[in-house]
């Protein structure tokens, strides 16, 4: 079993306040906060799916979505 | 089930502020529950004032937002009306210790099987943040402007000589060792308590310069430490987190319906 490989990270940005919790603590630097502070993924190709992003989120706003095996 | 399936999508974005722990512990409760595979209709959310207590409006199970610090009682209702359901109790610092502080106690001496789920943040921030019983010494809220003179309870503690079978310690930075704390905690045979440090930017961080969400967060991973780690007896200033108490002992439920067929085999 191989690394999980980033297929898709799905943001709702309704749903996202701007905390800003996942742009600081992703250890990739892959997200940022877009001109009206709603995250987005500026360096998804830098993902390793660690899902910290999406298991911290307060508002349930992110979700990793990887290769199937 | 991915755990969109357990969230009741209409009623999002939640009306916790940018940044709230509350959300998190929202978060890493539904996966806790997402591994235990439970179905929906064997949950039972009870929740009882504040802003933690709203939490069982974002959750498709079968909830009840009941009154001011009184969760554990309502819960405690249907628990022994249905012991096959699993219980779990959402509660705020001040909803669980001062307002629903002898209902806390006394669910723990029962050691009736639920699992209580205290959201710390220190500070009361539905009403305006007031101070709690959880504030601690010195801290600053709306109404200690010149500092708190009452000191905290350490829920831990409380918890283990009330009597709970299952006590632990976690914050909203550990998002990972919260849901294996909710996990082994839900499947506990007794009461459970987790306590969860999680932040209220808007009121206790504003109020004592702790700085934004990101900041708190920092704070968290930065001021814990594991239970017993030698961190932590070099520094005592550090707060412990992990699991503190997992034993059994008899759960009232199953005790109660003992006494069921001593009752009717004496008729």
């Amino acid at each position: 079993m191989g690394k999980p490989k980033l297929k898709e990270l799905h943001i709702r940005q309704d749903w996202c306040k701007g905390c800003g919790i996942c742009v600081h603590f992703c250890p990739q630097k892959v997200l940022e906060l877009d001109d009206k502070d709603k995250a987005f993924a500026a360096r998804p190709q830098d993902c390793i799916s660690c899902r910290l992003c999406e298991l911290r989120c307060p508002d349930l706003a992110i979700e990793v979505e990887t290769e199937e095996e | 089930m991915a755990i969109k399936d357990y969230l009741r999508e209409r009623f999002f974005p939640h009306m916790w502020c940018p940044g709230c722990g509350h959300g998190t512990v929202l978060n890493g409760m539904l996966r806790a529950i997402e591994n235990l595979a439970l179905e929906k209709n064997d949950i039972v959310m009870v929740s009882g004032i504040g802003c933690s207590a709203r939490i069982t409006g974002y959750v498709d199970f079968h909830t009840l937002h009941t009154i001011h610090g009184r969760a554990l009682a309502f819960a405690t209702g249907v628990k022994m009306s249905r012991p096959d359901l699993n219980l779990i109790v959402p509660m705020g610092d001040g909803d669980a210790l001062a307002i629903g502080g002898n209902h806390f106690i006394h669910a723990a001496r029962r050691n009736i099987d639920i699992t209580a789920i205290i959201m710390n943040n220190r500070i009361y921030g539905m009403t305006g943040g007031q101070f709690s019983p959880l504030t601690g010494y010195g801290k600053m809220a709306t109404t200690a402007p010149y500092a708190n003179i009452d000191h905290a309870f350490d829920t831990v503690s409380l918890a283990i000589s009330a009597g709970a079978t299952f006590v632990a310690r976690t914050t909203t930075y550990h998002v990972k060792q919260l849901t294996d704390i909710i996990q082994k905690a839900i499947q506990h045979k007794g009461f459970s308590v987790v306590e969860v440090l999680t932040q209220c930017p808007t009121y206790f961080g504003r109020k004592n310069k702790e700085g934004g969400a990101v900041e708190m967060l920092e704070n968290y991973k930065n001021s814990t430490t594991p239970v017993g780690s030698q961190a932590g007896q070099v520094n005592p200033d550090l707060i412990e987190r992990g699991i503190f108490v997992e034993k059994q002992m008899p759960e009232y439920c199953s005790e109660y319906s003992k006494i069921i067929q001593k009752a009717v085999k004496r008729k």
